[in-house]
């Protein structure tokens, strides 16, 4: 049994009434531990796609996988874990700030390519887009200002293709 | 409830474009699945339903129970016994709840039940009106899927895919909660030719490169032994395990519900394996070299202690549910797929092998180990006479319910199953009060058939109400009751793990012979074995139910029992 890392599912799911319910109690049921989940549309219309960050060890997470299959909703279930895959997250922290602290803070959210998206007279609303791992590396970096409110989107993922051979044929 | 027969047709008996009420077009799914006995009790927000069931009462039969819990139960042994899907149906709220039990009790078992609940009108949903509950909220995580169905125009392609997902890939409990006002409206619509669901293809045959592999590591083994499970029944698979058996002279054990899916009188049947399985069966577990598991999800009660269960064997495992593989055992030759179709594909590379060294130290376990020697008992009858006595004067032929505890475990031990769906018992929920509405849907399955419900008195008591169905509708079922005025298990346990200090295990019972009678039952109690003996020839020859209030032995115990959190090395014998 291998340890406990964080595995990224990506399912598409039927667009119905209670589907989020039926993973949701699939995830209790079973004792699995979700660290995020964010559900959107697909590409195809009546199918949404959920990323799921779930925790476990390899063997729980495909224990994971195979009961999220038995749902009669999900259609497929990726685990895009250690696979070649874009995954961001946005996450949205609200600062106290004094005017005299504005600069500081702007200079640390330049350097993480974060953006300012509100400003009001004792606080600042940061932007920041990216791997789950940046987001926290930022949030512990401005330690020293006193966080009013996060809200993070959970990760979402989607595979890389095949870059393939450079003279290949182009990908389809 | 094959799962072979691939996707279902519909079957609507209606015109194209004739208008039908919701209610008509849940009838017409029933008709098309080759449904004609269901069972329930009407309520305010099912009441639509009832009106077309008026109008359908040539074709289907409506078994009026006196508690939900008991039409579920008894959709579930007219599943078990006919292979089709059983219906059970109640209104909203209080009705539907009722039936929760039963759903649990499906999914644990894998047994294809559609339940048709009412629901208040859709404007008053939400509203917390009268005797509305979020049913399908409650039934999400005890069934295969369900519906709520707030469009009429849904309602044909949702009865047909409820019907489908029930019967096929891994059987299933399917939940349809209907509104009022939808039962009442009318559509023109029909169900698709074929069902389509994109998130649901159960497999079908076993990939073929690992049924070569299978066959190599059973080939290569001395002392393979097969655990045959519930699903060879569902898959209807028991000619197809008799042949790799025999073929291969490979010795079977089964679980509670594989218990009949191999012929129990056969040379190569080492019975049941388990915490109350047979002493022999589950020393060769020990032993083995190569554990076939068929259709069969390695639960605790037949495994006990994982790393005392064939330590160092190799593990086959087929089952028509990925999920099921890998979950409990390190699988050496995971094989997804229908048990009927993958055997037949294993079966011409099973070589033909004398295991007679294996079999030798098999049945020397089975001649030192006695497991179902019945001990004298000058004083009292006990309580696998009872079974006994049922087996020879049924000439081993009545289907047997049995309900939950000691006299389940009798009843699997002490007779001798021949054929799949002879023995039925709620093995994995494990709810009292199973046995006799699982035993009028049996009887009502296949009237031609003997039918004899084993349960204790506790049990009895549970859904004791459905005496009343039994003289109402005459559903011709031999009810035996193995009183020992105790919960049989539960004071076996205190007595084994603490020390004695009985709590709660005591039952005052009422006389039930009285009680049957006062129901216009045939009820008869006696304590004597001549009596007993007596009693079981007269129902078995009497038309119509009878009860039988069997005064037995009030502190036998059941074994062999394998304490729990223990393995098979710690198996303790009857000590007489």
């Amino acid at each position: 049994m291998n340890g406990t890392e964080t595995h990224t599912l990506v399912a598409t799911v039927a667009d119905h009434p209670g589907v989020l319910t039926r993973v949701a109690s699939l995830f209790r049921r079973r004792g699995f531990n979700i660290a995020s989940l964010a559900v959107g549309h697909s590409e195809e219309p009546g199918y949404s796609r959920m990323t799921i960050a779930v925790e476990g060890s390899a063997e729980e997470v495909k224990q994971c996988e195979k009961q999220l299959y038995k749902l009669v909703e999900v259609v497929s279930v990726r685990n895009l874990t250690g696979a070649p895959a874009v995954t961001r997250e946005l996450a949205m922290i609200k600062v106290r700030v004094k005017a005299t602290e504005r600069p500081g803070l702007a200079e640390i959210t330049d350097i993480f390519r974060g953006e300012i998206v509100d400003v009001s007279k004792s606080s600042m609303i940061v932007q920041m887009t990216g791997a789950q791992s940046k987001i926290d590396r930022f949030l512990d970096v401005i330690t020293e200002y006193p966080i009013e409110e996060i809200s993070r989107t959970g990760v979402i993922a989607i595979a890389r293709d095949d870059v393939g051979p450079r003279n290949g044929r182009a990908r389809g | 409830m094959s799962a072979i027969n691939g996707q279902s047709t519909n079957g609507s008996t209606a015109t194209p474009k004739t208008p039908r009420t919701g209610g008509e077009v849940v009838c017409d799914a029933m008709l098309a699945a080759g449904v004609d006995v269901i069972f329930g009790m009407p309520g305010g927000a099912s009441l639509p339903f009832y009106d077309s069931l008026y109008h359908y009462q040539d074709r289907i039969r409506h078994v009026l129970i006196r508690h939900e819990q008991a039409a579920g139960f008894a959709a579930n042994g007219y599943a078990r016994a006919t292979g089709k899907v059983g219906v059970a149906t109640s209104t909203s709220g209080p009705g539907a709840t009722n039936m929760v039990t039963c759903m649990a009790n499906d999914i644990m078992d894998s047994v294809g039940v559609v339940y048709i609940t009412g629901q208040v009108a859709r404007p008053a949903i939400g509203s917390d009106a009268f005797q509305e509950a979020d049913v399908t909220g409650i039934s999400i995580p005890i069934t295969k899927h369900s519906y709520l169905v707030m469009d009429v125009d849904d309602l044909p392609r949702v009865m047909s895919e409820a019907f489908h997902l029930a019967s096929t890939g891994r059987p299933g409990p399917v939940h349809v909660d209907i509104p009022k006002d939808v039962f009442l409206e009318t559509t023109t619509e029909t169900a698709p030719d074929q069902v389509n669901l994109r998130g649901y293809r159960p497999s079908k045959v076993g990939n073929a490169r690992m049924v070569r592999k299978a066959a190599e590591v059973i080939n290569a083994a001395e002392r393979p032994i097969i655990m045959a499970g519930h699903g060879i029944d569902i898959s209807g698979a028991a000619d197809e395990l008799l042949q790799l058996a025999t073929r291969g002279s490979i010795p079977v054990v089964s679980t509670l519900h594989g218990v009949g899916t191999f012929p129990e009188t056969h040379p190569l049947s080492f019975g049941m394996l388990g915490m109350h399985g047979l002493a022999y069966a589950n020393f060769s577990m020990r032993q083995t070299d190569c554990i076939i598991g068929l259709g069969t999800r390695f639960d605790d009660r037949a495994v006990g202690k994982e790393d005392e269960f064939g330590p160092g064997a190799k593990v086959v495992h087929i089952d028509i549910d990925p999920a099921e593989i890998g979950k409990v055992l390190e699988t050496d030759v995971p094989i997804v797929g229908d048990l009927k179709l993958t055997l037949q594909k294993l079966l011409p590379l099973i070589e033909s092998r004398d295991r007679t060294p294996w079999l030798d130290q098999m049945n020397g376990w089975r001649r030192d180990h006695p497991s179902l020697k019945i001990p004298d008992s000058p004083d009292s009858v006990l309580p696998q006479e009872v079974v006994r006595a049922i087996y020879d004067i049924s000439g081993g032929e009545a289907r047997v319910i049995a309900d939950v505890g000691q006299n389940q475990m009798w009843a699997s031990q002490h007779f001798w199953y021949e054929r799949p769906r002879m023995f039925f018992s709620a093995g994995g929920l494990g709810p009292m009060g199973y046995a006799l509405p699982a035993a009028m849907g049996v009887k009502l399955a296949d009237e031609s058939q003997d039918v004899w419900c084993v349960t204790g008195d506790g049990g009895l008591l549970i859904n004791i109400q459905e005496f009343n169905t039994l003289a109402a509708e005459g559903i011709n079922v031999k009810v035996a009751v193995l009183n020992n005025a105790h919960l049989g298990m539960i004071r076996q346990w205190q007595e084994f793990f603490y020390e004695g200090r009985y709590m709660g295990a005591f039952l005052d019972n009422p006389d039930f012979a009285k009680v049957a009678q006062a129901f216009g039952l045939h009820g008869v109690g006696t304590s004597s074995r001549d009596e007993m003996h007596d009693a079981i020839a007269m129902a078995h020859e009497y038309d119509g139910p009878v009860v039988l209030d069997l005064h037995v032995d009030r502190v036998e115990n059941v074994y062999p029992m394998i304490v729990p959190g223990t393995g098979v090395n710690s198996v303790i014998e009857d000590p007489r």
